[in-house]
């Protein structure tokens, strides 16, 4: 038994080292697929409450056609969500269940969404940053090992670059307008820059998971090596734009070819992790109330949906 | 001077003739209507009962608000003072819009929010109907494009109706009284208002009495179907066409147009 079991367990290795992708109906060790269903429904829980705080300025964008993009960039979220989950249920992971232990808080999401966005500026922040970082952590992703996972994140890197760059366009028509909009667009990246930071997770020597995940190649590049590409890739912008980076320890080292920047702010992380971000409550209770006020929907769907197979029952 | 018929009939530079000048107020009823419907759909995002229908609502009010920059666009054309979309939109007073009241209750529970769909459906799929095959060519060729859309809306509004009306219980109980509480709106729609009026007696605008009828059939038809009753003798509100609004539009206003009136006259 013992022998069996480890040769199941070396004939997938060697799939996954010879980049062989894993399918549903493949064996997989229960680790592998508990750490899959873990990270493919957190991803999922993200998608659903990050449409919280951008869609706390859908009703409040400055013109038709922001307020049209902005509805549009939100539905995609739900539309990743929907993606997520269905790659979540080949594992044997029910949405219900999901949708539990988000709601009971034993499933995590994205802390980012855990902070406020206070102005339409953040609208352009969450945009250019945020999904700047989540593009970082998801293109590897679409050559993870799991192959539905893979396939969903396929689209999702898609809808995503159309994201960043309208966000991007966001800061950039704020930077090219009046001087109260250009303190906004510089207000935003002072509130939103070491939380996009800290969404590549802890530093490499704290984070547990990553030897295994890379192993299993689920992950391809560690927290760290996404966080300096990160911060490679969006000074620049930021110096195009005309903004400044909030770190006084920022600076090109020529050696590296790649900046030094300061610490992130680990407490900070930690506690919002922990649940003390500003609006941890509110983004669980807004999940939490939509659900609990849609019970009586789903039952009556369930409901009709069962008078009208019985009655054609009756009719055939 | 040359008469209509001479004009190159979609020049899209030349000025509008006076014919379809007068259809600048009837333009921007429409407008406003699908932008405060639009406006008030999208306050579901993130908040559905379910995934798929918080998408779906998401999905109609983007059509809305596509369909009402159309008829913004078009109604700045019409008017030819240099105004835009977002002027339109964004810098007139409640009394100024010329939605019907329905459009504007608030969004309720998922219930009252599908019979405010339902009702507006019904009139919008009709009337576009008719308008696609109307006289002026601008509001055709947008009434063309959104009927396929509120095609699929009509459909929508109606399963739900069905469904929560041959649901459970509650789902019946909730619908029932989001009936009770918006029939009163619902009237409002086919019963012209003085401009209105004016433009049907010249053609430019289709008869209400062929669409409440087709309202009513397709109405009738829904509510059998989700063991409903059509209220009868209900007393019907109405003054959104002219600007006489329930309270809840000037709060959905301030929030609209919160950032032009705190920053007037920027780019964003």
């Amino acid at each position: 038994m013992e022998t069996l079991e480890l040769t199941q367990e070396e004939q997938f290795q060697a799939r996954i080292d010879a980049d062989v992708r894993i399918e549903p109906k493949d064996w997989m060790p229960d680790a592998y697929r508990k750490t899959l269903i873990r990270q493919i429904s957190q991803h999922a829980h993200s998608e659903l409450v990050g449409m919280l705080p951008e869609g706390n300025w859908i009703t409040r964008a400055p013109s038709l056609k922001r307020k049209s993009i902005l509805l549009a960039k939100v539905q995609d979220e739900a539309g990743h969500g929907l993606y997520l989950y269905s790659a979540a249920e080949t594992l044997g992971a029910s949405r219900d269940q999901m949708l539990a232990d988000l709601h009971s808080g034993k499933a995590k999401y994205s802390s980012i969404f855990n902070y406020p966005t206070l102005s339409w500026a953040d609208m352009g922040c969450v945009g250019w940053l945020v999904d700047g970082a989540a593009i970082l952590n998801q293109v590897p992703l679409c050559r993870t090992s799991y192959g539905p996972y893979a396939r969903a994140m396929v689209r999702v890197c898609k809808e995503e670059s159309f994201h960043q760059r309208q966000g991007f366009e966001i800061m950039q028509t704020l930077c090219e307008g009046s001087p109260e909009q250009k303190a906004m667009a510089q207000e935003g990246l002072n509130r939103w820059w070491w939380p996009t930071l800290m969404m590549f997770g802890p530093k490499d020597s704290e984070s547990p998971n990553t030897a295994q995940s890379m192993n299993w190649r689920i992950k391809r590049f560690t927290n760290d090596e996404l966080r300096q590409k990160f911060v490679d890739m969006m000074v620049p912008q930021a110096e195009f734009l005309g903004l400044t980076v909030p770190d006084p320890n920022l600076k090109w080292n020529e050696a590296k070819q790649g900046y030094d920047f300061g610490d992130v702010d680990w407490e900070e992380f930690w506690n919002v992790v922990k649940g003390n971000g500003m609006c941890n409550k509110e983004r669980l209770q807004a999940r939490v109330q939509a659900h609990e006020e849609g019970a009586w929907v789903r039952e009556a769907a369930l409901a009709h949906a069962e008078k009208r197979k019985q009655r054609e029952a009756v009719a055939a | 001077m040359m008469t209509d018929s001479t004009m190159p009939a979609q020049a899209p530079a030349a000025a509008p003739s006076e014919t379809q000048a007068q259809l600048f107020p009837f333009v921007l009823q429409l407008a406003d209507t699908s932008l405060i419907l639009a406006h008030r759909l999208s306050e579901w995002c993130g908040h559905g009962p379910i995934l798929e229908q918080d998408l779906a609502m998401a999905n109609i009010a983007l059509d809305f608000l596509g369909e009402a920059r159309s008829y913004y666009q078009y109604a700045a054309e019409l008017e030819g003072k240099g105004r835009t979309e977002d002027d339109l939109a964004y810098l007139r007073s409640a009394v100024e819009y010329r939605n019907p009241l329905l459009v504007e209750q608030p969004n309720g529970d998922f219930a009252v929010t599908i019979v405010r769909q339902f009702i507006y459906d019904c009139f919008h799929y009709h009337l576009l109907l008719q308008l696609k095959s109307g006289p002026d060519a601008q509001l055709a060729a947008i009434a063309e494009k959104s009927v396929k859309e509120a095609a699929y809306h009509i459909k929508w509004s109606s399963e739900w109706v069905i469904r929560l009306g041959d649901g459970t219980e509650e789902s019946r109980r909730r619908v029932e009284k989001a009936i009770g509480n918006l029939w009163r709106y619902s009237g409002e729609l086919t019963t012209p208002s003085a401009t209105e009026q004016a433009l049907q007696a010249a053609g430019l605008v289709p008869d209400y009495a062929a669409i409440q009828q087709q309202m009513a059939a397709h109405i009738a038809r829904v509510f059998e179907e989700a063991t409903l009753a059509v209220p009868e003798g209900v007393f019907m509100q109405k003054g959104g066409k002219d600007g006489r609004h329930t309270e809840h539009l000037g709060y959905l206003l301030a929030e609209l147009q919160y950032m032009q009136r705190t920053y007037p006259g920027l780019e964003w």
